[in-house]
């Protein structure tokens, strides 16, 4: 794979990621818990939607084929996004929202603190401006698990089902296969793996001070960033891409 | 405080104070709800600082803040009207001189 490709392919990774979770998030407009945390996952939402923008207008340039950041966006079949399958799991509560957001929150700002030193100066660029926001984002939901771990009896008990629930699909954030070796070699982007023992470290530090214990599970789902997904992305794609497809070349 | 038997489930409030630029004074920006400090603060971000520069941000629990109570504005602020000559208004003003 050369490095060209393999680039392509990492920007629209990171991007799908960031399009999908930011999806996601949207879906909570108007349906937060409170009016003033209503704004802030929106707010955050179109955070992950902005990087998403970013990356996806990059692929499209280096692509040099036609597609514009949109068509990357929203007119690809399901088989051709590769956000990790964490992203596309459905809001099933609040604690379910959080601990998403927490998992991804952490593994984002190590790694866009890495690739602030890449040897790729847009890529180093790109990943120095979404730090700060992802810092902040990395507040909200690490305040949120220690605040529903030390709430009430039933918010430790959703935030303990979230945990359980959603810690399979945290194994895939560290995977790597031929587009991030290639990169990697050439000092572009840090090793996925490398990043694993840091990220596990933060949550255990959180984890004990919102008094929730580490899962143990041996088994992690795998295949989002191939493009193998799980049932939900289907449905998330149907409602995000209705209206381009339905009007083709819409604008505001 | 009229509101007593009204339960809010959405945590007590809190006074947000905005400062634009270094050096300026912390403008009251409006409330919110949070059940901590943390939440208070990351609120107060969200809710008052996403569009604009910002450079100081204070939350204050409502509860804290002292208040004179409409029914006492009259002891309170009417005596002043008569006393002309607290305002320093009897005195000449030196020609040219600026922010007096």
């Amino acid at each position: 794979m050369d490095t060209q490709q393999a680039l392509i392919r990492y920007c629209l990774r990171l991007g799908d990621t960031n399009l999908i979770l930011g999806h996601r998030l949207s879906e909570m407009c108007s349906r937060g818990p409170m009016l003033e945390e209503d704004i802030a996952l929106t707010n955050i939402a179109l955070d992950h939607i902005g990087q998403a923008e970013v990356l996806l207008n990059h692929a499209a340039e280096l692509e040099n084929c036609g597609r514009t950041g949109d068509d990357l966006a929203y007119l690809r079949p399901e088989w051709e996004y590769y956000n990790l399958l964490l992203t596309e799991q459905p809001n099933v509560d609040f604690a379910y929202v959080i601990v998403r957001q927490y998992f991804i929150d952490l593994w984002q700002c190590l790694l866009y603190d890495h690739l602030r030193s890449s040897n790729d100066k847009i890529l180093a660029g790109l990943a120095t401006r979404f730090l700060k926001e992802t810092l902040y984002h990395r507040r909200h939901s690490s305040s949120w698990i220690v605040r529903l771990g030390l709430g009430t009896e039933e918010s430790l008990q959703r935030l303990v089902a979230a945990v359980g629930g959603l810690w399979k699909y945290t194994g895939e954030m560290f995977e790597s296969d031929e587009v991030e070796q290639t990169l990697s070699a050439g000092g572009m982007v840090p090793d996925p793996g490398s990043l694993r023992g840091l990220w596990l470290d933060a949550v255990k530090s959180d984890f004990e001070k919102a008094a929730v214990s580490m899962p143990v599970s041996a088994h992690f789902s795998t295949g989002g960033r191939a493009g193998r997904h799980e049932e939900h992305l289907g449905h998330l794609l149907a409602e995000m891409q209705y209206l381009p497809r339905a009007f083709p070349g819409a604008i505001w | 405080m009229f509101m007593k038997n009204t339960v809010d489930s959405q945590g007590p409030i809190w006074e947000v104070f905005v400062q634009q630029k270094t050096g300026q004074p912390y403008r009251h920006a409006g409330s919110l709800h949070a059940f901590d400090k943390e939440m208070a603060i990351e609120n107060a971000r969200d809710l008052f600082t996403r569009r604009g520069e910002s450079s100081g941000l204070w939350v204050v629990p409502a509860e804290a803040i002292i208040a004179v109570q409409p029914a006492d504005s009259a002891p309170f602020f009417d005596p002043a009207d008569d006393k002309v000559y607290r305002h320093p208004t009897f005195y000449q003003m030196p020609e040219g001189a600026k922010n007096i």
